[in-house]
Protein backbone atom coordinates (compact mmCIF):
# COMPACT_ATOMS: atom_id res chain seq x y z
CA UNK A 1 0.00 0.00 0.00
CA UNK A 2 1.12 3.54 -0.76
CA UNK A 3 1.96 6.18 2.18
CA UNK A 4 -1.32 7.87 1.18
CA UNK A 5 -3.60 4.81 1.55
CA UNK A 6 -1.97 3.66 4.19
CA UNK A 7 -2.91 6.80 6.26
CA UNK A 8 -5.90 6.83 4.66
CA UNK A 9 -7.09 3.92 6.09
CA UNK A 10 -6.07 5.02 9.00
CA UNK A 11 -7.61 8.18 9.35
CA UNK A 12 -10.59 6.71 8.14
CA UNK A 13 -10.56 4.33 11.38
CA UNK A 14 -9.59 6.74 13.59
CA UNK A 15 -12.16 9.46 12.48
CA UNK A 16 -15.53 8.33 14.19
CA UNK A 17 -13.41 8.86 17.74
CA UNK A 18 -11.32 11.74 16.71
CA UNK A 19 -14.50 13.89 15.69
CA UNK A 20 -16.60 12.76 18.62
CA UNK A 21 -13.81 13.81 20.83
CA UNK A 22 -13.80 17.03 19.59
CA UNK A 23 -17.25 17.43 19.51
CA UNK A 24 -17.40 16.92 23.10
CA UNK A 25 -14.54 19.35 23.20
CA UNK A 26 -16.36 22.17 21.49
CA UNK A 27 -19.54 21.01 21.51
CA UNK A 28 -20.24 22.17 18.06
CA UNK A 29 -20.59 20.05 14.71
CA UNK A 30 -18.75 22.19 12.03
CA UNK A 31 -16.03 23.46 14.55
CA UNK A 32 -15.23 19.57 15.05
CA UNK A 33 -14.70 18.86 11.59
CA UNK A 34 -12.96 21.67 10.62
CA UNK A 35 -10.60 20.88 13.45
CA UNK A 36 -10.82 17.47 12.26
CA UNK A 37 -10.05 18.13 8.58
CA UNK A 38 -6.96 20.53 9.67
CA UNK A 39 -5.20 17.73 11.83
CA UNK A 40 -5.56 15.46 8.86
CA UNK A 41 -3.99 17.98 6.46
CA UNK A 42 -0.97 17.89 9.40
CA UNK A 43 -1.20 14.28 9.32
CA UNK A 44 -0.33 13.99 5.72
CA UNK A 45 2.65 16.14 6.03
CA UNK A 46 4.09 14.87 9.08
CA UNK A 47 3.40 10.99 9.15
CA UNK A 48 5.29 10.18 6.29
CA UNK A 49 8.19 12.00 7.61
CA UNK A 50 7.91 10.99 11.16
CA UNK A 51 6.35 7.88 10.86
CA UNK A 52 2.49 7.01 12.44
CA UNK A 53 1.95 7.70 15.72
CA UNK A 54 1.17 5.37 18.41
CA UNK A 55 -2.25 6.60 18.70
CA UNK A 56 -3.29 7.81 15.83
CA UNK A 57 -6.60 9.14 17.46
CA UNK A 58 -5.26 10.50 20.27
CA UNK A 59 -2.48 12.73 18.43
CA UNK A 60 -5.77 13.93 15.92
CA UNK A 61 -7.54 14.60 18.52
CA UNK A 62 -4.56 16.85 20.44
CA UNK A 63 -3.84 18.31 17.06
CA UNK A 64 -6.81 19.11 15.94
CA UNK A 65 -8.19 20.87 18.91
CA UNK A 66 -5.02 22.72 19.10
CA UNK A 67 -5.43 23.94 15.40
CA UNK A 68 -9.43 25.22 16.12
CA UNK A 69 -7.88 26.83 19.54
CA UNK A 70 -5.80 28.51 17.38
CA UNK A 71 -8.01 29.32 14.46
CA UNK A 72 -10.33 30.61 16.79
CA UNK A 73 -7.63 32.90 18.76
CA UNK A 74 -6.00 34.28 15.40
CA UNK A 75 -9.61 35.62 14.48
CA UNK A 76 -9.46 37.39 17.80
CA UNK A 77 -6.39 38.60 16.60
CA UNK A 78 -4.65 37.20 19.78
CA UNK A 79 -1.18 35.10 19.92
CA UNK A 80 -1.17 32.13 18.20
CA UNK A 81 -0.29 29.04 19.88
CA UNK A 82 2.95 27.88 19.95
CA UNK A 83 1.49 24.92 17.57
CA UNK A 84 4.59 23.15 15.92
CA UNK A 85 6.32 22.34 19.41
CA UNK A 86 3.51 20.64 20.80
CA UNK A 87 2.74 18.42 17.94
CA UNK A 88 6.66 17.66 17.57
CA UNK A 89 6.52 16.63 21.19
CA UNK A 90 4.25 13.50 20.00
CA UNK A 91 4.87 10.92 23.36
CA UNK A 92 3.81 13.94 25.63
CA UNK A 93 0.76 15.19 24.06
CA UNK A 94 -0.20 12.05 23.26
CA UNK A 95 0.11 10.51 26.80
CA UNK A 96 -2.04 13.39 28.37
CA UNK A 97 -4.61 13.11 25.93
CA UNK A 98 -4.84 9.39 25.96
CA UNK A 99 -4.91 9.65 30.39
CA UNK A 100 -7.91 12.68 30.14
CA UNK A 101 -9.99 10.67 27.43
CA UNK A 102 -10.13 7.28 28.89
CA UNK A 103 -12.02 3.88 26.79
CA UNK A 104 -15.37 4.62 28.38
CA UNK A 105 -15.65 8.60 27.40
CA UNK A 106 -14.52 7.41 24.29
CA UNK A 107 -17.28 4.81 24.15
CA UNK A 108 -20.09 8.12 25.03
CA UNK A 109 -18.61 10.04 22.68
CA UNK A 110 -19.13 7.90 19.63
CA UNK A 111 -22.30 7.23 20.64
CA UNK A 112 -22.93 10.74 21.15
CA UNK A 113 -21.82 11.20 17.56
CA UNK A 114 -24.03 8.79 16.00
CA UNK A 115 -26.84 9.91 17.91
CA UNK A 116 -26.73 13.13 17.06
CA UNK A 117 -27.22 12.06 13.27
CA UNK A 118 -30.68 10.45 14.45
CA UNK A 119 -32.37 13.33 15.79
CA UNK A 120 -36.43 12.24 15.72
CA UNK A 121 -37.11 15.68 13.72
CA UNK A 122 -34.48 14.28 10.95
CA UNK A 123 -36.35 12.67 7.78
CA UNK A 124 -34.53 9.37 7.77
CA UNK A 125 -32.71 10.49 4.93
CA UNK A 126 -31.30 13.46 6.20
CA UNK A 127 -30.14 10.79 8.79
CA UNK A 128 -28.45 9.11 6.84
CA UNK A 129 -26.95 11.94 4.91
CA UNK A 130 -25.65 13.56 8.29
CA UNK A 131 -24.19 10.63 9.42
CA UNK A 132 -22.14 9.90 6.23
CA UNK A 133 -20.91 13.00 6.50
CA UNK A 134 -19.82 13.61 9.40
CA UNK A 135 -19.43 10.36 11.06
CA UNK A 136 -17.88 8.97 7.66
CA UNK A 137 -16.47 11.94 6.41
CA UNK A 138 -17.90 11.17 2.99
CA UNK A 139 -17.49 14.17 0.66
CA UNK A 140 -21.05 16.01 -0.12
CA UNK A 141 -20.59 15.27 -3.66
CA UNK A 142 -20.29 11.35 -2.63
CA UNK A 143 -23.30 11.48 -0.78
CA UNK A 144 -25.30 13.27 -3.43
CA UNK A 145 -23.91 10.64 -6.26
CA UNK A 146 -25.32 7.66 -3.54
CA UNK A 147 -28.42 9.41 -3.60
CA UNK A 148 -28.54 10.12 -7.32
CA UNK A 149 -29.65 14.20 -6.02
CA UNK A 150 -27.11 17.42 -7.21
CA UNK A 151 -24.54 18.49 -4.81
CA UNK A 152 -26.18 21.29 -4.27
CA UNK A 153 -29.44 20.11 -2.81
CA UNK A 154 -27.28 17.54 -0.87
CA UNK A 155 -25.43 20.15 0.39
CA UNK A 156 -28.99 22.14 1.72
CA UNK A 157 -29.72 19.13 3.07
CA UNK A 158 -26.69 18.19 4.95
CA UNK A 159 -26.53 22.34 6.16
CA UNK A 160 -30.31 21.80 6.83
CA UNK A 161 -30.38 18.69 9.27
CA UNK A 162 -26.81 20.02 10.87
CA UNK A 163 -28.85 23.60 11.84
CA UNK A 164 -31.83 21.45 13.31
CA UNK A 165 -29.10 19.40 15.29
CA UNK A 166 -27.72 22.59 16.52
CA UNK A 167 -31.23 23.81 17.77
CA UNK A 168 -31.72 20.18 19.13
CA UNK A 169 -29.13 20.88 22.17
CA UNK A 170 -27.79 17.29 22.89
CA UNK A 171 -26.94 16.93 26.37
CA UNK A 172 -23.27 16.59 26.63
CA UNK A 173 -22.74 15.32 30.16
CA UNK A 174 -22.42 11.57 30.34
CA UNK A 175 -25.78 9.62 29.40
CA UNK A 176 -27.41 7.78 32.48
CA UNK A 177 -28.13 3.57 31.32
CA UNK A 178 -31.98 4.29 29.99
CA UNK A 179 -30.64 7.31 27.96
CA UNK A 180 -27.36 4.92 26.71
CA UNK A 181 -29.42 2.25 25.40
CA UNK A 182 -32.10 4.61 23.93
CA UNK A 183 -29.33 5.81 22.22
CA UNK A 184 -28.17 3.06 21.23
CA UNK A 185 -31.74 1.82 19.86
CA UNK A 186 -31.64 5.03 17.83
CA UNK A 187 -28.47 4.51 16.39
CA UNK A 188 -28.98 0.92 15.54
CA UNK A 189 -32.21 2.08 13.77
CA UNK A 190 -30.23 4.94 11.64
CA UNK A 191 -27.38 1.83 10.63
CA UNK A 192 -30.38 -0.13 9.58
CA UNK A 193 -31.61 2.68 7.36
CA UNK A 194 -28.04 3.32 6.00
CA UNK A 195 -27.31 -0.42 5.00
CA UNK A 196 -30.77 -0.75 3.39
CA UNK A 197 -29.94 2.46 1.36
CA UNK A 198 -27.11 0.94 -0.09
CA UNK A 199 -29.06 -2.45 -0.20
CA UNK A 200 -32.02 -1.48 -2.72
CA UNK A 201 -29.57 -0.04 -4.78
CA UNK A 202 -29.34 -2.07 -8.22
CA UNK A 203 -26.19 -3.30 -10.36
CA UNK A 204 -26.91 -0.21 -12.65
CA UNK A 205 -25.42 1.74 -9.55
CA UNK A 206 -21.54 2.77 -10.13
CA UNK A 207 -20.77 1.16 -6.64
CA UNK A 208 -21.43 4.45 -4.65
CA UNK A 209 -24.07 3.04 -2.88
CA UNK A 210 -23.24 -0.41 -2.83
CA UNK A 211 -20.35 1.13 -0.46
CA UNK A 212 -23.02 2.16 2.04
CA UNK A 213 -23.65 -1.58 2.70
CA UNK A 214 -19.65 -2.08 3.78
CA UNK A 215 -19.82 1.64 5.59
CA UNK A 216 -23.20 0.68 7.63
CA UNK A 217 -21.10 -2.71 8.77
CA UNK A 218 -17.75 -0.93 9.77
CA UNK A 219 -19.88 1.08 11.62
CA UNK A 220 -21.98 -1.42 12.87
CA UNK A 221 -18.39 -3.85 14.11
CA UNK A 222 -17.48 -0.04 15.53
CA UNK A 223 -20.41 0.03 18.01
CA UNK A 224 -20.32 -3.83 18.64
CA UNK A 225 -16.64 -3.00 19.87
CA UNK A 226 -17.92 -0.25 22.69
CA UNK A 227 -20.27 -2.36 23.82
CA UNK A 228 -19.43 -5.54 23.25
CA UNK A 229 -22.22 -7.31 25.24
CA UNK A 230 -25.44 -5.94 23.66
CA UNK A 231 -27.13 -8.60 21.90
CA UNK A 232 -29.10 -6.75 19.78
CA UNK A 233 -25.93 -5.04 18.05
CA UNK A 234 -24.85 -8.57 17.64
CA UNK A 235 -27.56 -9.30 15.95
CA UNK A 236 -27.65 -6.43 13.90
CA UNK A 237 -24.33 -6.19 12.60
CA UNK A 238 -24.98 -10.35 12.00
CA UNK A 239 -27.86 -9.25 9.81
CA UNK A 240 -26.12 -6.92 8.06
CA UNK A 241 -23.50 -9.81 7.76
CA UNK A 242 -25.73 -12.15 6.13
CA UNK A 243 -27.60 -9.69 3.80
CA UNK A 244 -24.59 -8.34 2.30
CA UNK A 245 -22.85 -12.13 1.90
CA UNK A 246 -25.30 -12.49 -0.66
CA UNK A 247 -25.34 -8.99 -2.85
CA UNK A 248 -23.00 -10.64 -5.54
CA UNK A 249 -25.93 -13.18 -6.14
CA UNK A 250 -28.87 -10.47 -5.94
CA UNK A 251 -28.51 -8.90 -9.39
CA UNK A 252 -27.81 -11.11 -13.06
CA UNK A 253 -25.51 -9.33 -15.91
CA UNK A 254 -28.38 -6.98 -17.23
CA UNK A 255 -29.25 -5.76 -13.77
CA UNK A 256 -32.83 -7.72 -12.95
CA UNK A 257 -33.23 -9.25 -9.44
CA UNK A 258 -32.52 -12.39 -9.20
CA UNK A 259 -35.05 -13.94 -6.30
CA UNK A 260 -33.24 -16.01 -3.35
CA UNK A 261 -34.79 -19.22 -4.52
CA UNK A 262 -33.16 -18.66 -8.00
CA UNK A 263 -29.66 -16.97 -6.79
CA UNK A 264 -26.40 -19.06 -7.65
CA UNK A 265 -25.28 -20.09 -3.62
CA UNK A 266 -22.17 -20.31 -4.66
CA UNK A 267 -21.65 -16.79 -5.15
CA UNK A 268 -22.82 -16.12 -1.66
CA UNK A 269 -19.91 -15.29 0.83
CA UNK A 270 -19.10 -17.71 2.94
CA UNK A 271 -16.98 -15.83 5.52
CA UNK A 272 -19.45 -13.00 6.10
CA UNK A 273 -22.33 -15.87 6.63
CA UNK A 274 -19.85 -17.32 9.16
CA UNK A 275 -19.04 -14.15 10.75
CA UNK A 276 -22.97 -13.57 11.53
CA UNK A 277 -23.39 -17.08 12.52
CA UNK A 278 -21.09 -16.68 15.39
CA UNK A 279 -22.46 -13.51 16.23
CA UNK A 280 -26.19 -14.61 16.43
CA UNK A 281 -24.87 -17.83 18.64
CA UNK A 282 -23.41 -15.37 21.29
CA UNK A 283 -26.66 -12.82 21.06
CA UNK A 284 -29.25 -15.72 21.68
CA UNK A 285 -26.87 -17.29 24.79
CA UNK A 286 -27.41 -13.58 26.66
CA UNK A 287 -31.19 -15.19 26.13
CA UNK A 288 -32.42 -11.51 25.75
CA UNK A 289 -34.73 -11.70 22.48
CA UNK A 290 -34.88 -8.74 20.38
CA UNK A 291 -36.13 -7.84 16.73
CA UNK A 292 -32.48 -8.11 15.50
CA UNK A 293 -32.11 -11.14 16.55
CA UNK A 294 -34.99 -12.85 15.00
CA UNK A 295 -34.19 -11.08 11.93
CA UNK A 296 -30.86 -12.10 11.89
CA UNK A 297 -31.82 -15.58 12.64
CA UNK A 298 -34.12 -16.33 9.51
CA UNK A 299 -31.33 -14.64 7.76
CA UNK A 300 -29.24 -17.22 9.08
CA UNK A 301 -31.42 -20.19 8.30
CA UNK A 302 -31.94 -18.84 4.33
CA UNK A 303 -27.65 -18.78 4.36
CA UNK A 304 -27.58 -22.24 5.81
CA UNK A 305 -29.65 -23.89 3.34
CA UNK A 306 -27.35 -25.31 0.87
CA UNK A 307 -30.23 -25.76 -2.10
CA UNK A 308 -33.35 -23.41 -1.94
CA UNK A 309 -35.74 -26.42 -0.94
CA UNK A 310 -33.49 -27.17 1.80
CA UNK A 311 -34.80 -24.21 3.65
CA UNK A 312 -36.49 -24.47 7.13
CA UNK A 313 -39.25 -22.53 6.53
CA UNK A 314 -41.22 -24.04 9.31
CA UNK A 315 -39.02 -22.34 11.51
CA UNK A 316 -39.27 -19.30 9.41
CA UNK A 317 -42.74 -18.64 9.67
CA UNK A 318 -42.37 -19.38 13.50
CA UNK A 319 -39.47 -16.58 13.83
CA UNK A 320 -41.39 -14.26 11.81
CA UNK A 321 -44.80 -15.17 14.61
CA UNK A 322 -42.32 -13.73 16.90
CA UNK A 323 -41.34 -10.75 15.65
CA UNK A 324 -44.78 -9.50 14.97
CA UNK A 325 -45.64 -10.12 18.50
CA UNK A 326 -42.70 -7.77 18.85
CA UNK A 327 -42.73 -5.56 16.06
CA UNK A 328 -46.59 -5.78 14.85
CA UNK A 329 -46.86 -4.43 11.31
CA UNK A 330 -48.39 -5.67 7.87
CA UNK A 331 -45.18 -5.93 6.66
CA UNK A 332 -44.12 -8.41 8.91
CA UNK A 333 -47.06 -10.28 8.72
CA UNK A 334 -46.80 -10.48 4.72
CA UNK A 335 -43.29 -11.70 5.14
CA UNK A 336 -44.73 -14.64 7.27
CA UNK A 337 -47.03 -15.36 4.80
CA UNK A 338 -44.45 -15.89 2.56
CA UNK A 339 -42.97 -18.04 4.62
CA UNK A 340 -46.18 -19.82 5.93
CA UNK A 341 -47.02 -20.76 1.95
CA UNK A 342 -43.70 -22.53 1.72
CA UNK A 343 -44.21 -24.35 4.92
CA UNK A 344 -48.11 -25.34 4.55
CA UNK A 345 -49.25 -24.42 1.14
CA UNK A 346 -50.67 -21.26 -0.91
CA UNK A 347 -53.70 -21.41 0.89
CA UNK A 348 -52.13 -20.83 4.32
CA UNK A 349 -50.33 -17.89 3.40
CA UNK A 350 -53.24 -16.43 1.53
CA UNK A 351 -55.39 -16.57 4.32
CA UNK A 352 -52.70 -14.45 6.26
CA UNK A 353 -52.34 -11.73 4.02
CA UNK A 354 -56.46 -11.46 3.04
CA UNK A 355 -56.82 -8.95 5.83
CA UNK A 356 -53.89 -6.86 4.98
CA UNK A 357 -55.72 -5.36 1.66
CA UNK A 358 -56.47 -2.07 3.05
CA UNK A 359 -53.22 -1.38 4.38
CA UNK A 360 -50.68 -2.62 2.23
CA UNK A 361 -52.71 -1.60 -1.31
CA UNK A 362 -50.43 0.63 -2.57
CA UNK A 363 -47.33 -2.01 -2.08
CA UNK A 364 -45.60 -3.35 -4.62
CA UNK A 365 -44.53 -6.39 -2.71
CA UNK A 366 -48.17 -7.13 -1.17
CA UNK A 367 -49.88 -7.85 -4.52
CA UNK A 368 -46.96 -9.68 -5.87
CA UNK A 369 -47.06 -11.90 -3.24
CA UNK A 370 -50.91 -12.10 -3.55
CA UNK A 371 -50.69 -12.72 -7.05
CA UNK A 372 -48.03 -15.72 -7.00
CA UNK A 373 -50.07 -17.25 -4.10
CA UNK A 374 -53.22 -16.93 -6.54
CA UNK A 375 -51.37 -18.66 -8.90
CA UNK A 376 -50.23 -21.66 -6.86
CA UNK A 377 -53.71 -22.13 -6.30
CA UNK A 378 -54.93 -21.85 -9.37
CA UNK A 379 -57.11 -18.89 -9.41
CA UNK A 380 -55.60 -17.41 -13.04
CA UNK A 381 -57.37 -14.44 -13.57
CA UNK A 382 -57.04 -12.98 -10.10
CA UNK A 383 -53.57 -13.95 -9.92
CA UNK A 384 -53.35 -11.67 -13.64
CA UNK A 385 -54.68 -8.59 -11.80
CA UNK A 386 -53.01 -9.21 -9.00
CA UNK A 387 -49.58 -8.96 -10.90
CA UNK A 388 -50.78 -5.61 -13.07
CA UNK A 389 -51.52 -3.94 -9.82
CA UNK A 390 -48.15 -4.91 -8.80
CA UNK A 391 -46.26 -4.21 -11.98
CA UNK A 392 -48.08 -0.40 -11.83
CA UNK A 393 -46.37 -0.18 -8.10
CA UNK A 394 -42.89 -1.49 -8.94
CA UNK A 395 -40.07 0.68 -7.97
CA UNK A 396 -37.75 -0.24 -10.18
CA UNK A 397 -37.61 -1.62 -13.62
CA UNK A 398 -36.12 -4.91 -12.14
CA UNK A 399 -38.90 -5.08 -9.68
CA UNK A 400 -41.28 -4.99 -12.46
CA UNK A 401 -39.15 -7.65 -15.14
CA UNK A 402 -39.39 -10.15 -12.22
CA UNK A 403 -43.17 -9.54 -12.03
CA UNK A 404 -43.99 -9.40 -15.65
CA UNK A 405 -41.97 -12.98 -16.08
CA UNK A 406 -44.31 -14.46 -13.43
CA UNK A 407 -47.34 -12.70 -16.32
CA UNK A 408 -45.33 -14.75 -19.05
CA UNK A 409 -45.51 -17.81 -17.27
CA UNK A 410 -49.18 -17.06 -16.52
CA UNK A 411 -49.51 -16.35 -20.25
CA UNK A 412 -47.49 -18.87 -21.73
CA UNK A 413 -50.19 -22.41 -20.46
CA UNK A 414 -53.39 -20.43 -21.33
CA UNK A 415 -52.40 -19.88 -24.82
CA UNK A 416 -51.72 -23.72 -24.92
CA UNK A 417 -55.22 -24.14 -23.69
CA UNK A 418 -56.81 -21.51 -25.87
CA UNK A 419 -54.26 -21.36 -28.92
CA UNK A 420 -55.10 -18.54 -31.12
CA UNK A 421 -56.53 -18.91 -34.63
CA UNK A 422 -53.26 -18.51 -36.24
CA UNK A 423 -51.16 -20.72 -34.23
CA UNK B 1 12.03 -27.27 13.84
CA UNK B 2 8.25 -25.41 13.23
CA UNK B 3 7.49 -22.12 13.98
CA UNK B 4 4.27 -20.47 14.62
CA UNK B 5 4.36 -16.77 13.26
CA UNK B 6 1.53 -14.89 14.76
CA UNK B 7 -0.29 -12.12 12.57
CA UNK B 8 -0.65 -8.51 14.49
CA UNK B 9 -2.53 -5.58 12.85
CA UNK B 10 -5.03 -2.36 13.66
CA UNK B 11 -8.25 -4.30 13.76
CA UNK B 12 -9.95 -0.88 13.18
CA UNK B 13 -7.29 -0.09 10.09
CA UNK B 14 -8.26 -3.99 8.04
CA UNK B 15 -11.79 -3.98 8.82
CA UNK B 16 -11.76 0.07 7.15
CA UNK B 17 -9.68 -1.86 3.98
CA UNK B 18 -12.31 -1.63 0.71
CA UNK B 19 -13.29 -5.34 -0.83
CA UNK B 20 -10.71 -4.45 -3.43
CA UNK B 21 -8.24 -3.52 -0.81
CA UNK B 22 -8.38 -6.34 1.22
CA UNK B 23 -8.52 -8.55 -2.04
CA UNK B 24 -5.63 -6.92 -3.45
CA UNK B 25 -3.27 -8.54 -0.18
CA UNK B 26 -4.60 -11.25 -0.02
CA UNK B 27 -3.58 -11.64 -3.16
CA UNK B 28 -0.23 -10.48 -2.68
CA UNK B 29 0.32 -13.34 0.66
CA UNK B 30 -1.06 -15.75 -1.92
CA UNK B 31 1.99 -15.16 -4.01
CA UNK B 32 4.30 -15.97 -1.12
CA UNK B 33 1.96 -18.87 0.44
CA UNK B 34 2.33 -20.71 -2.99
CA UNK B 35 6.14 -20.52 -3.24
CA UNK B 36 6.42 -21.68 0.63
CA UNK B 37 3.70 -24.25 0.07
CA UNK B 38 6.03 -25.84 -2.84
CA UNK B 39 8.53 -25.67 -0.96
CA UNK B 40 6.84 -28.11 1.49
CA UNK B 41 7.46 -25.55 4.35
CA UNK B 42 3.79 -24.43 4.80
CA UNK B 43 1.62 -25.14 7.46
CA UNK B 44 -1.81 -24.53 8.34
CA UNK B 45 -2.94 -20.86 7.30
CA UNK B 46 -5.68 -19.31 9.66
CA UNK B 47 -7.41 -15.79 9.00
CA UNK B 48 -8.92 -15.36 12.43
CA UNK B 49 -12.83 -13.09 12.38
CA UNK B 50 -12.87 -10.16 13.72
CA UNK B 51 -12.15 -9.49 17.73
CA UNK B 52 -16.25 -8.63 17.70
CA UNK B 53 -17.20 -12.45 16.76
CA UNK B 54 -15.13 -13.63 20.05
CA UNK B 55 -15.99 -14.96 23.58
CA UNK B 56 -13.90 -15.34 26.29
CA UNK B 57 -13.40 -18.39 28.56
CA UNK B 58 -11.98 -17.02 31.90
CA UNK B 59 -11.07 -20.34 33.18
CA UNK B 60 -9.14 -18.70 36.48
CA UNK B 61 -12.27 -19.49 39.01
CA UNK B 62 -14.60 -22.39 39.05
CA UNK B 63 -16.94 -22.21 37.25
CA UNK B 64 -15.05 -20.66 34.19
CA UNK B 65 -17.15 -17.56 33.28
CA UNK B 66 -17.83 -16.46 29.80
CA UNK B 67 -17.47 -13.59 27.85
CA UNK B 68 -18.52 -11.27 25.30
CA UNK B 69 -15.15 -10.44 23.15
CA UNK B 70 -11.55 -10.76 22.74
CA UNK B 71 -9.04 -11.57 25.37
CA UNK B 72 -7.77 -8.33 26.59
CA UNK B 73 -5.87 -8.66 29.38
CA UNK B 74 -2.09 -8.11 29.24
CA UNK B 75 -0.59 -9.96 32.47
CA UNK B 76 -1.00 -13.27 30.94
CA UNK B 77 0.41 -14.35 27.31
CA UNK B 78 -0.18 -16.36 24.15
CA UNK B 79 1.10 -19.94 24.96
CA UNK B 80 -0.85 -21.72 22.25
CA UNK B 81 -4.03 -22.21 20.49
CA UNK B 82 -6.32 -25.19 19.21
CA UNK B 83 -8.42 -25.36 16.11
CA UNK B 84 -11.39 -27.11 16.48
CA UNK B 85 -14.50 -28.50 14.21
CA UNK B 86 -17.54 -27.08 16.17
CA UNK B 87 -21.09 -26.49 14.63
CA UNK B 88 -21.78 -24.11 17.13
CA UNK B 89 -20.47 -21.67 20.08
CA UNK B 90 -21.95 -23.68 22.82
CA UNK B 91 -20.55 -26.59 21.65
CA UNK B 92 -16.95 -25.08 21.31
CA UNK B 93 -17.32 -23.62 24.76
CA UNK B 94 -18.25 -27.00 26.14
CA UNK B 95 -14.69 -28.08 24.54
CA UNK B 96 -13.20 -25.21 26.30
CA UNK B 97 -14.41 -26.27 29.37
CA UNK B 98 -12.92 -29.93 29.31
CA UNK B 99 -10.10 -28.22 28.37
CA UNK B 100 -10.40 -25.53 31.12
CA UNK B 101 -10.61 -28.24 33.62
CA UNK B 102 -7.82 -30.08 32.66
CA UNK B 103 -5.42 -27.02 33.17
CA UNK B 104 -7.13 -24.21 35.26
CA UNK B 105 -6.06 -20.79 35.30
CA UNK B 106 -5.58 -18.03 32.23
CA UNK B 107 -8.28 -17.83 29.82
CA UNK B 108 -9.45 -19.52 26.42
CA UNK B 109 -10.59 -16.63 23.77
CA UNK B 110 -12.42 -18.52 21.22
CA UNK B 111 -12.46 -17.12 17.98
CA UNK B 112 -14.30 -18.30 15.01
CA UNK B 113 -11.71 -18.72 11.49
CA UNK B 114 -12.79 -16.99 8.43
CA UNK B 115 -9.88 -18.62 5.94
CA UNK B 116 -8.58 -21.79 6.53
CA UNK B 117 -5.91 -23.52 4.74
CA UNK B 118 -4.44 -26.69 5.75
CA UNK B 119 -0.95 -26.22 4.07
CA UNK B 120 1.07 -28.97 2.78
CA UNK B 121 3.99 -28.82 5.52
CA UNK B 122 4.12 -32.66 6.83
CA UNK B 123 4.62 -32.44 10.87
Amino acid sequence: MTDVAWIDAVLTSARAQAVAALLRYFRDLDTAEEAFQEACLRALKSWPRNGPPRDAAAWLIMVGKNAAIDTVRRQRREEPLPQEELISDLSDAEATTVERIDAADYRDDILRLLFVCCHPDLPATQQIALALRIVSGLSTHQIARAFLVSDDAMEQRITRAKARVAKANVPFEAPSAVDRSERLAAVAAMLYLLFNEGYTAGIADDGSRAALCEEAIRLCRLLLRLFPTEPEIMALTALLLLQHARSRARFDSEGSVVLLEEQDRQLWDRKLIAEGQALIDKAVRHRRPGPYQVQAAIAALHARAQRPQDTDWGQIDLLYGALERMQPSPVVTLNRAVAAAKAHGAAAGLDMIEPLQGKLDGYFYFHGARGAFLLELGRREEARVAFNRAIALANTPAEAAHIRQQLDRLAAPCLEKNPSPRG
Amino acid sequence: MQYAILCYHDENVVCAWSKQEDDAVMARLAVVQERLAKQGKLGPVVRLLPTTAATTLRKDREPPLVIDGPFAETKEQLLGFYVVDCSSLEEVLEVARELAAANPGGAYEIRPIGVFNPGSARA
